[in-house]
């Protein structure tokens, strides 16, 4: 019992951030064909309820009553699988990210986020890594040409960026000093000046690429490039498999936003947050305006992805390998070498000079 | 290498590009800038159902049948608008006007039945010309959709315009109405 | 409770195993590998390694299988193309096998109970700890195995590089 009330906190947050990354997702799809429209000096849609809003539920309906079709060739169980474990994964990543403070309430004190793990950026790459089983194994099993070659092309995108990614962290680990999301966003307390972002803009710029790429989102939607690849990985699912597959990738996008925000631009921290607390001395109060300034820089990099993605065209494959592997390691290299001279210095005394 | 004939060929010259523009980034900033600047224009959609485009005056949509200042049906039924026809989408069978439809008909001849398809029709405007008594002509509305093929056949009921309150026309066709309901 | 998971996470990894060696279809000998090593990481995790935990399936479940999925995928290997052996070296191998596992069990019968070399410190898979150990202590073997891995990389770059004579 004892236990039990020791993780209701945790248990609580859980399912709130699982149904608010669910209707973001949701909204993602609608913000997405909203900005799309803005962008290109549409209207987008509008006829589902007030200004559209209930279009995505209209969507969502669609998407639940059209005919489920598997391929008679296709491996059955591993054709299921494979958008289950794209769903999952996204899922997943939710729970090492510090959603906000400390909250005080019912003389206890929270602070708002499930697991704080001591290596929790670790996690979210792992958790990433295997996401990208979701897209081989669909691709793998429908058994459709079109569908390997998308699959290949994801697997051998998300790897490649993958490094990158990791190491324009790793730079930004060694000025940390902490692998824990909640340490990392603390850091960055007082002030947009002590943002990460312009503590290490070359970490952002490269992690900010490479998001894009392991979100599958253009310019680097190589694996469902309809030009090319029919529908890519997932041209045979269909149904709400064929959903799973579209909001996982919206929900990647929703975490990428979240882990940037987190990492590079102070997370729940806002300009203002030491006087806002000496003005109305409850914590309760920053806490809840942290979170909103949290889901602000959400919003905005959600945003910023669909910003992206009606601006600029997508990559040729050989330049995407190209940019991975000949630009942003050796860019995230020399970045990580540069950062590891920089702390050297700032810890003198730590080698006894 | 070929050489060329006109003189007119114009040799692309490739410069290389300077590190600024190799690191692509100030191109990408500049993307950015153009297409949020988009963001804040006013859309240029019309609405359709609700909101209908302005057209010219000379716009060539659905048929009508004109009636005369007193009410009554323009056409003879001579035929010259299913001859002019292209696309032979009019058809018609014409009736001797019975005394006491003076105010229905214009002239003694009159058309009983003037079908015409919408599916074969091309709207190309030569029935309207070639009409002696100005009795069809096209007019603004447009898109018309159903669910049956039959129901593009458009008869008198569909194409004879409505006659104008105060005209002897308009009250028999009333009466007619009316009758019919009862 | 920390002894039923060991025991079900055992059984889950063994199970696995089996089935890796015993599907036809490479691409689900693959998968069951795959599953097998999340299992091994839910081992690190009862021994607080989390570190460890998380590395094993970033490199092995995350980048070493995906590579292997990828190749055994555009092989595109099925029953038709698997090699036939013949039945003497399915024998030899039987026994290779077999004696092995007698020697495994007769060794691991005579431990009554299996003893850690020296106090562990349960604290050591802790990502600070590790790092600190590596660095410290062991920072040789660290360094030399970091040697080892720019080997193997430049070798790859040799190999995949055209040969300017051959071509």
């Amino acid at each position: 019992m004892e236990t039990l009330i020791n993780f209701l906190p945790s248990i609580i947050i859980i399912f709130t951030m699982f149904v608010v990354t669910l209707l973001i997702a949701l909204y993602s799809t609608y913000g997405e064909r909203k900005v799309a429209a803005f962008l290109q000096d549409r209207i987008g849609p509008n006829r589902a309820g007030p200004w559209g809003l209930l279009q995505p539920f209209a969507d969502g309906v669609k998407m639940f009553t059209k005919e489920e079709i598997i391929p008679d060739s296709a491996n059955k169980f591993l054709f299921i699988l494979g958008p289950s474990i794209a769903m999952i994964c996204c899922l997943m990543t939710s729970v090492v990210l510090p959603w906000g403070g400390e909250l005080t309430l019912f003389g206890k004190t929270f602070y708002l986020q499930a697991v704080d793990l001591n290596i929790g950026v670790l996690y979210v790459f792992a958790v990433v890594s295997v996401s990208v089983y979701g897209i081989m194994i669909g691709g793998w099993a429908s058994n459709n040409k079109w569908s390997l070659m998308g699959a290949i092309r994801g697997s051998s995108q998300i790897i490649s960026y993958e490094l990158s990614m990791g190491l324009s962290i790793i730079a930004l680990v060694l000025m940390t000093g902490s692998l824990s999301f909640r340490d990392i966003v603390n850091q960055q307390h007082g002030g947009i000046l002590h943002w990460n972002f312009l503590m290490q803009p070359l970490s952002f710029l490269i992690f900010l690429i490479c998001a894009f790429a392991e979100c599958n989102r253009s310019p680097f939607d190589l694996p469902e490039c309809e030009t090319e690849l029919v529908g890519g990985f997932h041209t045979e699912y269909s149904s709400m498999k064929l959903g799973f597959y579209l909001f996982s990738e919206y929900i990647n996008m929703f975490i990428s936003s979240a882990v940037i925000s987190a990492l590079f631009f102070g997370g729940f921290n806002f300009p203002g947050m030491d006087w806002l607390l000496e003005t109305t001395h409850s914590t309760n109060i920053v806490t809840m305006v942290g979170v909103g300034a949290y889901f602000m820089k959400i919003f905005f990099f959600i945003f910023f992805f669909m910003w992206v993605r009606w601006t600029i065209p997508r990559f040729r494959y050989d330049q995407l390998m190209n940019l991975g592997w000949k630009t942003l390691i050796p860019l995230a290299l020399v970045n990580l070498a540069v950062m590891a001279i920089i702390e050297m210095f700032k810890h003198q005394h730590a080698f006894g000079f | 290498m070929q050489t060329s004939f006109t003189n007119r060929k114009l040799v692309l010259e490739q410069k290389e590009m300077n590190i600024w523009e190799r690191m692509y980034l100030p191109a990408i900033v500049k993307g950015l800038a153009i297409t949020i600047s988009h963001f804040f224009r006013k859309p240029a959609t019309i609405r359709y159902p609700e909101q209908k485009r302005t057209v010219s005056e000379a716009y060539r949509g659905l048929h009508i049948l004109k009636r005369d200042e007193i009410g009554a049906e323009r056409c003879t039924a001579c035929g010259l608008c299913a001859l002019a026809c292209p696309a032979e989408a009019i058809t018609m069978e014409a009736a001797e006007r019975k005394p006491g439809e003076e105010n229905l008909y214009r002239e003694e001849k009159y058309a009983s039945k003037y079908e015409i398809n919408m599916l074969r029709c091309i709207f190309c405007g030569f029935c309207e010309e070639a009409c002696p008594k100005a009795a069809i002509f096209l007019e603004e509305d447009f898109a018309v959709a159903n669910y049956t093929r039959d129901t593009f056949i458009y008869g008198k009921d569909r194409l004879v315009e409505k006659p104008k309150q105060g005209t002897k026309a308009f009250d028999i066709v009333k009466v007619g109405r009316e009758r019919e309901l009862n | 409770m920390i002894a039923s998971v060991f025991y079900f996470l055992s059984f889950v990894s063994i199970f696995f195993a089996v089935m890796v060696v015993v599907s036809k279809n490479p691409v689900h000998s693959v998968l069951y590998l795959i599953l097998t090593f999340f299992s091994i990481a839910g081992h690190y995790l009862l021994l607080n390694a989390q570190f460890l935990a998380l590395v094993h399936i970033v490199v092995y479940a995350g980048a070493i299988m995906v590579l292997f999925l990828f190749v055994i995928m555009l092989l595109n290997l099925n029953a038709a193309t698997e090699p036939v052996k013949s039945s003497l070296m399915k024998f030899a191998g039987a026994i290779a096998g077999g004696s092995l596992m007698l020697v495994l069990i007769a060794v691991l019968s005579k431990i009554n109970s299996i003893q850690p070399a020296h106090e562990v410190n349960t604290q050591i898979g802790l990502i600070k700890n590790l790092g600190k150990i590596l660095f410290t202590e062991y920072n040789l073997p660290f360094e030399v195995a970091s040697i080892l891995f720019l080997v193997a990389m430049i070798g790859t770059v040799i190999l995949a590089k055209k040969n300017p004579h051959t071509s």
